[in-house]
């Protein structure tokens, strides 16, 4: 039990370095301010497929096979791969990696699956159960549209507080030993739920989860939020990503200087007609495993807490009438190794 | 001539603006205002109001939602008047016909030839 | 977090951004007004040029604006407009098309019988259900003061 600091954080006994990263991102993503940073664009949603669940169990595959290629693996060298995706009975993940022949762990945690998948492969490889374990997600506008929404072509009116699911998909590879960078700490959040019930704010539904989670984090690891050079949610979008900020900044955390949120970084807000920023798994894996492995590799940051959040509703809950529970799962990687 | 469009404009954008007060200001789902909307005009039609309405009105009263509603009143008076009790059941639905069939053929045909684009 | 739901849920009330209403209502104004013309012109074509009788005016500008409205959706032109005009183009006959065309197209993958046949009612369905039935009810209580007044109506 050596391992676990305080209730809800667990700080990993040996390196377990993330070895290599892969994205794949829509076309709207692959015009916005982190362009540059994805391996692969579709240069349309069904990406040659008959149906956009066959594209996003693509993109799946694809950020899956280009990771493992980066690290100069084959697939058989993965010992387990941990895939989520927000489609019913995680379609994106069964289908799309049914081919690769890898051990596979299906999760469902909505939009914090990055987090999950991560934190849970970390652990795999620091117990010492694998040498090399993947995690995996994705979401896709389309999918999602019709899943939670409304059809395409329905002229409905998005209000203000209304996010724009990402499409697009972030695979890693994680190894025991290795160069960094690694993964340090795991803070596993709760459920919480506000009694949120506005589908159309989900970042004001989700805010709370993320505040709980970042303070369990702080007070577990006695660490501030100047510790880190970036500390970055996953969906929270403008509307939650200031909520987060305020509710932290009055229980003292000081968030004005390397806080941010992956939902606002992968749109241009006017430009993109995206209103209150990106959401959906895809957003946060796709930022992580683009933006911010890049400029980990080339030393913009150091220690990095990445807090992917999630909404753990269905259409059948909000349908009765019920809120939005929510969860967010927090993971520090640091380009210093924590044995030395 | 002129003037029955100008009348056909504000009464069917002032019908539009006052929904968009629903959509803005209320939780209510536009789905849901379509059929409180539906509903209002069976009930004013009953009452024989809108007909005021689609007086000035002309298209901006019958084009928006509401005027299918009176439609469908209006009609089960008519039917009930042309053949009594049968005419409650048969009277709406027959004096919408046009309608309902249409969309359900058009969306069937335009369904078939279109497919959806993705968005943004 | 020291706020109790009902507590967030007002401060979530103030905090969050609101719809530009103004906005939103002279939007929903011009463009549902300007369907509801291009209704007005093709009401006076029927009328004035083909010479239909009042009621079958009526249906026919109806079945011209139902078919405007799919064919709109289909052309995948309907969201874009509906984007700026909101109630404006939902509450136009136009709007009740494209709530039926849009799951019909969607769901066409999942099959012609049970994607897009099954689906095509999903979001208007309750307008017939509730339009209809709520006519019966009229006709109901038309018919019961009918004959409590002896047909004097």
């Amino acid at each position: 039990m050596s391992k676990r600091l305080g209730k809800q954080t667990v700080a990993l006994g040996s390196n377990v370095s993330i070895l290599s990263f892969a994205t794949v991102a829509g076309r709207k993503e692959g015009e916005g301010p982190l362009a540059s940073y994805f391996d692969t664009i579709m240069e349309e949603a069904t990406w040659g497929e008959q149906s956009w669940e066959k594209a996003e169990s693509k993109m799946q595959k694809t950020a899956v096979q280009n990771a493992v290629q980066n690290a100069g693996l084959t697939l058989g060298d993965i010992n387990y791969i941990l895939a989520g995706d927000l489609l019913n009975q995680c379609i994106g993940s069964s289908f799309g990696l049914r081919e690769l022949g890898i051990p596979f762990l299906g999760l469902y945690g909505a939009c914090s699956t990055m987090a999950e998948g991560l934190s849970l492969a970390s652990m795999l490889i620091d117990g010492g159960f694998a040498q090399k374990a993947a995690a995996v997600t994705s979401s896709h506008f389309c999918t999602a549209e019709r899943q939670y929404r409304n059809p395409l072509e329905y002229g409905g009116q998005r209000p203000p507080t209304a996010q724009w699911t990402v499409t697009g998909a972030g695979a890693l590879v994680l190894s025991e030993g290795g160069k960094g960078p690694y993964v340090t700490h795991i803070t596993t959040g709760k459920i919480v739920d506000m009694g949120v019930k506005d589908a159309n704010n989900m970042g004001g539904a989700m805010a709370p989860a993320a505040v709980s989670t970042l303070e369990a984090h702080f007070n577990d690891t006695g660490r501030a939020p100047d510790f880190y050079d970036l500390i970055v949610t996953g969906d929270l979008g403008f509307v939650g990503r200031d909520i987060a900020a305020e509710l932290l900044g009055e229980d003292g955390y000081d968030m004005s200087k390397n806080y941010n949120d992956c939902g606002c970084m992968i749109f241009e807000r006017q430009k993109q007609d995206a209103h209150a920023g990106g959401s959906g798994c895809g957003c946060s894996a796709s930022v992580l495993c683009g933006y911010i492995m890049k400029e980990m590799m080339k030393g913009t940051f150091c220690n990095v807490l990445f807090v992917a959040t999630g909404a753990l509703m269905s259409p059948t809950t909000l349908l009765q009438g019920d809120s939005i529970p929510s969860i967010a799962h927090a993971v520090a990687i640091s380009a210093n190794s924590p044995k030395s | 001539m002129f003037m029955q469009y100008l009348n056909a404009f504000w009464v069917g954008g002032l019908i539009c603006a006052l929904a968009q007060i629903l959509i803005d200001k209320t939780k209510i789902t536009p789905a849901r205002i379509l059929t409180l909307l539906v509903v209002l005009g069976v009930v004013l039609g009953g009452l024989g109001l809108y007909d005021y309405v689609e007086k000035i009105g002309g298209a901006g009263a019958t084009v928006p939602i509401i005027g299918f509603g009176n439609s469908l009143a209006k009609g089960v008076i008519k039917g009930i008047k042309e053949d009594g009790f049968l005419g409650i059941f048969t009277g709406g639905t027959a004096a919408t016909a046009g309608g309902i069939a249409a969309s359900i053929f058009f969306g069937c045909i335009i369904a078939a030839i279109f497919t959806p684009k993705e968005k943004g | 977090m020291k706020y109790t739901n009902e507590e967030y849920g007002k401060y979530l009330d103030k905090r969050v951004p609101k719809s530009p209403l103004f906005k939103d209502m002279l939007f929903a104004f011009l463009i549902g007004g300007a369907i509801c013309c291009v209704g007005q012109g093709f009401s006076d074509f029927y009328k004035n040029v083909l010479g239909l009788e009042t009621e079958a005016v009526k249906t026919a500008t109806s079945i011209t604006m139902i078919f405007l409205g799919s064919l709109f959706t289909g052309l995948n032109l309907y969201d874009d407009l509906a984007k700026y005009a909101g109630a404006g183009t939902l509450v136009p006959i136009t709007g009740f098309a494209n709530s039926i065309v849009s799951p019909a197209m969607e769901f066409k993958r999942e099959g012609y019988i049970l994607g897009l046949a099954a689906k095509m009612f999903t979001i208007a369905g309750p307008v017939l259900v509730y339009g209809i039935s709520a006519s019966i009810a009229v006709g109901f209580l038309y018919y019961i003061a009918m004959a409590v007044v002896g047909g004097g109506m």
